[in-house]
């Protein structure tokens, strides 16, 4: 019977549950309400449905509760359980251990054909299911209990003029209000985690010695010295934003001041498909087509030196996934970001201005250059600012064609790692939550988070102080 | 006046000043078309390479087999239920293989030859087949054609990817005699010249320490290495099929320069395919199989059906999380909060939120809910709920447009017939402001689609075999399956990457395609 009731699709059944009670209280509710309005006959404060939502609020938001609380502390409460009854032969189990066994116990118990595994596991397995019955039922009792006393109370207080509408929208107003704290709930848990896990590692390694050492070895020794990886990082984004700087510049002069509107309608849509396609496919493009082309042309150049006699040795490394591959598709994908932003604000930018140039005598470009660019300057660093955080913060360009070695080159065609790279290759092992190596891929998520914010901040305030205003 | 070389006077300074300040714009102009160009060119560029990749991608060689299903192989005793016919391979892929070794007996001479000969099909390659007796079991003991997609290298070969080689007809031949080295002789006077002409063609593009081309000739089902070739004469290296066959045909001679070693395929695999292929066995069809197949470490057997599917549960989670709690949120921020420290932090929160970079959620992730609530590693509830993180700031952003984009005059009327605030919003304003929200949610799921590096940490990455049934089930999706299928190091893995690459993007073009219908349909101007 327990091990029946462990095995409840507890997920489906307590979203039932909820509509199921959640509608039966509002017809409850309102109907309650329409035989008050017959039996009195006088104006009721709210109308019948107000009633009803209020009944349904006061039983399902306790209910509500109480599956959260199931799906986060039942596995937890079972197994905790579980494992204070399990025999004296599993003490010798470390945590890791224990947690992998549990989890077997769990999926053995789900699909509930254990047969063939040996004794001890199947009596483990059927008490496990015993125990998750239990607090499956208690559950269930619990909830069916909350959702009976907050039918009965809220029915009760239902009178002609009870204020049931303006209960029921200041509740709403909460619902609402606690949607918008999701926004600050993310970026406190964004804060805290990242702070929680680079405490934990900043107790093993120095924070000191993180930030400044120039050896990175976090996967074969433990040396996390993470300056070359921040040097790779600005390597890339710089080659990024050589890239996309000028041409996405160029692009929103043009198509603000030179394209004809019809060509603008066509030409912009398709360069914001650039910001559309997934990082992911630049990075295939990246290691299938740019890095080999810069390989060979990096040879090429090798061989010419050589045989011109200006080197004696090759002077580029060459290497088949290099930082400049990763950079300049970087670039391409950003180009869209400069473009865009800039357009926007040299459009923003008044025609009287532009008279005002024309009128004194200069060309279109001087025109553009002297008077237009300079308007729009803070609006065009502040596109600048967010460009260069997103290819800071840009991750499977760099996974796939930058290389993994840290080190610290001013040749573009070496391989150099990147902050990003490292947390993915950090974080895809399987290494616990407790290892150093895990740990450190936390304390660069904290520096990128920091430097990534940075930009952004400096380039709203950048908007916000030295905007020009014009009217 | 007869004195031409006047100095020149401050008119015409002023004239070449202007026609240089004439240049420098038209040069001006210039830049900025060429920006353009080159990040257009970008584009194309792009396209270009993953379309006609994806293109090679999208049909596959596949081999028929005439089998006949011999009880003692599909059932032998005590394995006669359905479930033990389906499980069989061993049996059904025996049989593949007694069928090629009795189309090419000279693949039993050797083990290394018998090996080369099994790696036609894959093992694998037989299950669909197995399932369908498993139905029909009435079909055991007949006759049935199985159809088994090529080996992958050889796919690539038939379509001209895998090695590089040059076409040659030859003349018209006569075949003499088997020397004792069991080489043929063929002669026909003249019949080499175009072979010996390309030859040199093909050795001239090589570097000099390379060793000489192989060429293989070609008549019909037979294939042979040709050997001291000269205008009239060469020796033939028989290696599948018979002698008789050059007899009197033009054969057709295939110069390939990489050396036999350096090749994925070998010569005794490539007679066989176009012996495959001379018969009428070999089709090139429609691979179908990525849409219906799971993943495979074969790339031949692989398909995306587990990552469309876990994409699809995740976008759901996703869906659910972050389109509701984003779209209450901005009504809130918009129609009910007042100004205060707490919106306005609020709103500081959101601006930020939208430019943290993905991967740092997904740290938030693996610690939040795979460290601290213990949910399930790789699951797409758990990558759902990563990126419904992730997503909210933008529809929070996109509705909030699109609530201001409603004129007060809508609020005013309905606040002066009565009507209390919450009524005003949730019965006019957000009506009239859905379709805008409602795109905006979608860009916003376009983004979360072609997300990776978040899912990357809370283990989505691990290869999935199966089709996930649930939000709770193991499961990967689209971009990490684009970037686990590029990391492998087969030469046909990339062709395969390209064509999922075009089914993710088509995903993407049907939701953008989805908010243009929405914009042109509901689009209201006030």
């Amino acid at each position: 019977m327990l091990q029946q009731l462990g095995q409840l699709p507890m997920g489906w059944l307590l979203i039932a549950l909820i509509a199921v009670f959640g509608s039966a209280a509002f017809f409850m509710g309102r109907v309650r309400a329409e035989s008050l309005l017959v039996a009195t006959n006088v104006r009721m404060h709210s109308r019948p449905n107000y009633h009803g939502y209020y009944v349904a609020m006061w039983t399902t938001v306790p209910i509500i509760l109480i599956a959260i609380a199931y799906g986060i502390f039942a596995e937890d409460l079972t197994r905790s359980q579980l494992t204070r009854e399990l025999p004296s032969s599993f003490d010798q189990l470390s945590q890791a251990e224990l947690r992998s066994y549990l989890e077997s116990v769990r999926l053995a118990a789900g699909t509930a054909a254990s047969a063939g595994a040996d004794r001890v596991f199947q009596a483990i397995t059927n008490r496990y299911l015993e125990l998750r019955g239990m607090v499956n039922a208690a559950t269930l009792g619990l909830l069916g209990l909350l959702a009976a006393a907050g039918i009965f109370w809220a029915q009760n207080r239902l009178k002609p003029d009870f204020r049931a509408r303006a209960l029921v929208e200041s509740g709403m107003e909460l619902v609402l209000f606690l949607c918008a704290g999701v926004a600050i709930a993310t970026t406190a848990g964004i804060v805290l985690s990242l702070l929680y896990e680079s405490l934990q590692f900043f107790q093993k390694v120095s924070a000191w010695d993180f930030l400044t050492g120039t050896r990175w070895n976090a996967q074969t020794e433990a040396e996390f010295g993470a300056l070359p990886l921040f040097f790779g990082t600005f390597m890339i984004a710089l080659i990024a934003m050589l890239v996309a700087a000028p041409i996405g510049l160029f692009s929103a002069i043009f198509l603000s001041e030179y394209a004809s509107p019809r060509a603008r309608a066509w030409i912009k849509p398709i360069l914001e498909i650039l910001a559309g396609i997934p990082t992911v496919v630049y990075g295939f493009f990246a290691l299938l087509v740019v890095a080999p082309a810069i390989r060979s042309a990096a040879i090429w150049v090798n061989e010419t030196v050589i045989q011109l006699g200006l080197a004696s040795e090759p002077i580029l490394a060459a290497q088949p996934t290099s930082a400049l591959a990763a950079g300049l598709v970087m670039g391409i994908m950003v180009i869209p970001f400069v473009s865009s932003l800039s357009d926007d604000v040299i459009n923003a930018v008044p025609q009287t201005l532009r008279d005002a140039a024309y009128a004194l005598g200069a060309t279109k470009s001087e025109t553009v250059k002297q008077v237009v660019v300079p308007a729009a300057l803070p609006g065009i660093i502040a596109a600048l600012l967010l460009a260069v955080s997103r290819a800071i913060g840009e991750t499977m360009i760099v996974v796939m064609a930058a290389g993994k070695s840290a080190r610290i080159s001013m040749d573009p065609t070496s391989d150099l790692t990147t902050i990003t790279v490292q947390i993915v290759s950090l974080m895809t092992g399987e290494t616990g939550f407790d290892d150093p190596k895990t740990l450190s891929a936390f304390a660069l998520g904290l520096v990128l988070f920091i430097v990534t914010l940075a930009f952004n901040v400096v380039a709203l305030r950048v908007v916000k102080k030295y905007r020009e205003k014009y009217d | 006046m007869t004195d031409t070389a006047r100095p020149s006077t401050p008119a015409t300074a002023a004239a070449k000043h202007l026609k240089r300040r004439r240049a420098a714009d038209g040069r001006f102009r210039y830049y900025g078309l060429s920006a353009i160009l080159v990040a257009l060119g970008a584009l194309a560029i792009l396209v270009l390479t993953i379309g006609s990749q994806a293109l090679s991608a999208a049909t596959y060689n596949v081999v028929r087999y005439d089998i006949t299903l011999d009880p003692a192989v599909i059932a032998p005793d005590g394995a006669t239920r359905p479930e033990d016919i389906s499980r069989n391979v061993e049996g059904f892929y025996s049989l593949v293989r007694d069928n090629l070794l009795a189309t090419f007996p000279e693949a039993q001479a050797d083990r290394e030859s018998r090996r080369e000969l099994s790696d036609f099909a894959t093992r694998l390659a037989v299950l669909p087949t197995a399932r369908m007796v498993a139905r029909n079991p009435e079909l055991v003991g007949g006759a049935i054609t199985l159809t088994a997609p090529l080996n992958d290298d050889l796919d690539l070969y038939l379509k001209g990817q895998g090695v590089r080689e040059r076409k040659v007809k030859a003349g018209t031949v006569s075949v003499g005699q088997a020397g004792e080295d069991g080489l043929y002789a063929l002669t026909g006077a003249g019949a080499f010249d175009p072979l010996l002409a390309a030859l040199v063609v093909a050795t001239d593009d090589l570097a000099d320490d390379a060793s000489a081309p192989g060429v293989l000739l070609t008549a019909g089902v037979s294939t042979g290495r040709l050997t001291n070739i000269t205008s009239a004469s060469a020796r033939l290296e028989l290696l599948t099929g018979q002698a008789q066959d050059f007899a009197n045909a033009r054969p057709v001679a295939r110069i390939i320069v990489s050396p036999e070693a350096e090749r994925t395929v070998s010569d005794h695999q490539i007679a066989w395919t176009l012996a495959l292929k001379a018969m009428g066995r070999v089709d090139r069809v429609l691979r179908t199989t990525l849409l219906t197949n799971s993943d495979s470490t074969y790339p031949e057997l692989a398909g995306g059906l587990s990552a469309i599917v876990g994409s699809l549960l995740t976008m759901l989670v996703t869906a659910l999380v972050a389109m509701p709690i984003g779209i209450l949120a901005a009504v809130y921020l918009e129609e009910f909060a007042p100004r205060n420290r707490i919106t306005e932090f609020i709103e500081v929160n959101i601006n930020n939120l939208a430019a943290v970079p993905s991967i740092v959620f997904g740290l938030l992730g693996a610690a939040l809910y795979i460290n601290f609530l213990g949910m399930p590693r790789s699951a797409p509830l758990v990558g759902g709920l990563v990126l419904a993180l992730m997503t909210f700031p933008v529809v929070i952003i996109a509705s909030r447009a699109a609530l201001k984009a409603v004129p007060p005059s809508v609020r005013s009327g309905a606040l002066a017939v009565g009507a209390s605030q919450m009524q005003t919003v949730f019965h006019h304003v957000v009506p009239l402001a859905a379709p805008g929200m409602l795109t905006g949610a979608i860009l916003g799921m376009a983004r979360a689609l072609g997300e990776t590096a978040p899912l990357l940490l809370i283990g989505m990455v691990a290869f999935v075999g199966d089709v996930p049934k649930g939000p709770m089930d193991e499961s990967t999706v689209m971009p990490v399956l684009i970037f686990s299928w590029s990391n492998n190091a087969e030469r046909a893995w990339e062709p395969l990457t390209a064509a999922l690459i075009v089914i993710l993007l088509a995903f993407l073009l049907l939701m953008n395609g989805l908010v243009v219908f929405l914009r042109r349909k509901y689009e209201r101007r006030w």
